[in-house]
């Protein structure tokens, strides 16, 4: 859509609403994913369709175009607090609605790390992809961990780390769940600038996430196949 | 308020015009290689230091060339950058190559590759590390986890290499988001200098964060270069 004309959401169908919200959210445009939020309630289009189909699917490009080097990390930041303004508006809403639910994760950035941008990237986009997110936020150690996987009992453990100095803790976490033979029960995802394939292979998770989008779709081939071993 | 740019396509249609991290031409070397020359490769952030460190200790045999310092936020960049200036030093005629680099956020690729060329690197996993002193640095992690660090470079080039890149400039809002975890700057300072410390002084004022001056000299830097031999 043209930048040069005004937009007048209202009289837009459908398909032109839902192409000019992912526009928007690739912009970060937060009022104007409210009002395109709120036409589409009023059009009776249910919250997880809006999510999936809008939000979701919109910032699922945001990460390609990340990933590929389009878009830097300011872009993706106020994309997602864009995205963020409309969660705010869904989120009771699904409640109500009964809206699908993939599975559950308990995230967190690791012991002596206070950084935590990439993580709640992965929280919003995990929550917005149908998880139940339990944030444990920055410099959390084993202890928290494995306290907060009791709790909450998730499909996943999920942790992030920006310093070469720190993703070691990471390891850390997952021998003292080998420890307590827990492993096995949960999928862990760890990332971070830093780390890779081989330091995700090296210290026994079950995935290195490069970005919140390639978090999402592990998170959810894994889940799949975690389901169909059991049925 | 922000206004429409136009979506994914406008800026697809942009996206020739994005500047290459590393770029193209022949690369260039302080000294011309010679049977007893070590080449540095480094972080263009080191420059000045390195420099400064081969005159005061008349290192005559170090030859340097740098890749660019905004590898700093591109750090999965750093190992084939440096993967293609060893090739390229060697190609020059040196036999002997040194990494200015330490870990850098490569997260241990950077070391695979070096094992691999058998060359050695700086010590410590960021700069912040060997100008403080590895040891000292290690000490003080605890304390300095909340830390934002500066280093003589980084106060110069804060604007470029930072805030401008992190979209602060257009977008204030997103402050508390990038530093919000930060409690203090931590300026490292190799020289004396009143403007570099006032303009470090400014940036923790800019960031809302306490400041910190610690007058660190050259630290591990000094010592790995003067181990430097042909």
């Amino acid at each position: 859509m043209s930048d040069e004309e005004e937009i007048i959401l209202s009289e837009l169908n459908d398909d032109d609403l839902v192409a000019q919200m992912m526009d928007d959210l690739y912009d970060g445009l937060k009022e104007e994913i409210v009002e395109s939020v709120e036409i589409l309630l009023g059009r009776d289009w249910t919250p997880y369709d809006i999510l999936t189909k809008a939000l979701v699917e919109g910032m699922r490009i945001v990460g390609i175009d990340f990933r590929d080097g389009i878009l830097f990390v300011p872009e993706v930041l106020l994309a997602a607090n864009a995205m963020k303004t409309g969660m705010v508006i869904l989120r009771p809403l699904l409640a109500e609605t009964g809206a699908p639910k993939l599975g559950s994760m308990v995230v967190g950035t690791v012991k002596g790390d206070i950084h935590d941008i990439g993580k709640n990237l992965v929280g919003m986009m995990m929550e917005g992809a149908g998880f139940d997110v339990h944030d444990l936020g920055i410099n959390t150690d084993a202890d928290e961990f494995l306290a907060a996987l009791e709790e909450h009992e998730p499909d996943i453990l999920g942790m992030s780390a920006l310093l070469t100095t720190t993703m070691p803790y990471m390891k850390v976490v997952i021998d003292q769940l080998k420890e307590k033979e827990l492993r096995d029960k949960y999928i862990v995802l760890v990332g971070g600038a830093p780390l890779n394939e081989e330091f995700g292979e090296a210290i026994g998770a079950d995935a290195y996430c490069r970005d919140a989008a390639v978090a999402v779709e592990k998170a959810s081939e894994m889940i799949t196949r975690r389901h169909n071993q059991r049925t | 308020m922000s206004k429409r740019q136009g979506g994914r396509s406008a800026r697809l249609s942009k996206v020739s015009s994005i500047e290459p991290l590393v770029e193209k031409g022949a690369p260039n070397y302080t000294k011309p290689a010679n049977a007893e020359s070590v080449c540095v490769i480094a972080c263009g952030a080191l420059a000045h230091e390195i420099l400064d460190v081969v005159k005061l200790n008349a290192l005559d045999h170090i030859s340097l060339t740098c890749l660019p310092a905004k590898l700093h936020n591109e750090p999965q960049a750093i190992t084939p950058a440096v993967e293609r200036a060893i090739a390229d030093a060697r190609a020059a005629g040196f036999k002997h190559i040194y990494c200015g680099y330490a870990d850098c956020g490569t997260g241990g690729l950077l070391d695979t590759l070096l094992e691999r060329e058998n060359v050695d690197r700086l010590p410590g996993a960021h700069c912040y590390a060997f100008f403080s002193g590895v040891d000292d640095f290690a000490k003080r992690e605890d304390a300095d986890m909340r830390a934002f660090f500066l280093t003589d470079f980084l106060a110069r080039h804060f604007d470029g290499l930072t805030w401008g890149p992190l979209g602060l400039e257009e977008h204030p809002e997103l402050l508390e988001m990038y530093f919000g975890a930060y409690e203090k700057v931590v300026y490292l300072a190799q020289i004396e200098d009143e403007t570099l410390l006032d303009r470090a002084k400014e940036i923790a004022e800019r960031l809302r964060l306490d400041f910190e001056y610690r007058a660190t000299g050259y630290g591990d830097l000094a010592d790995s270069l003067s181990k430097l031999k042909a």
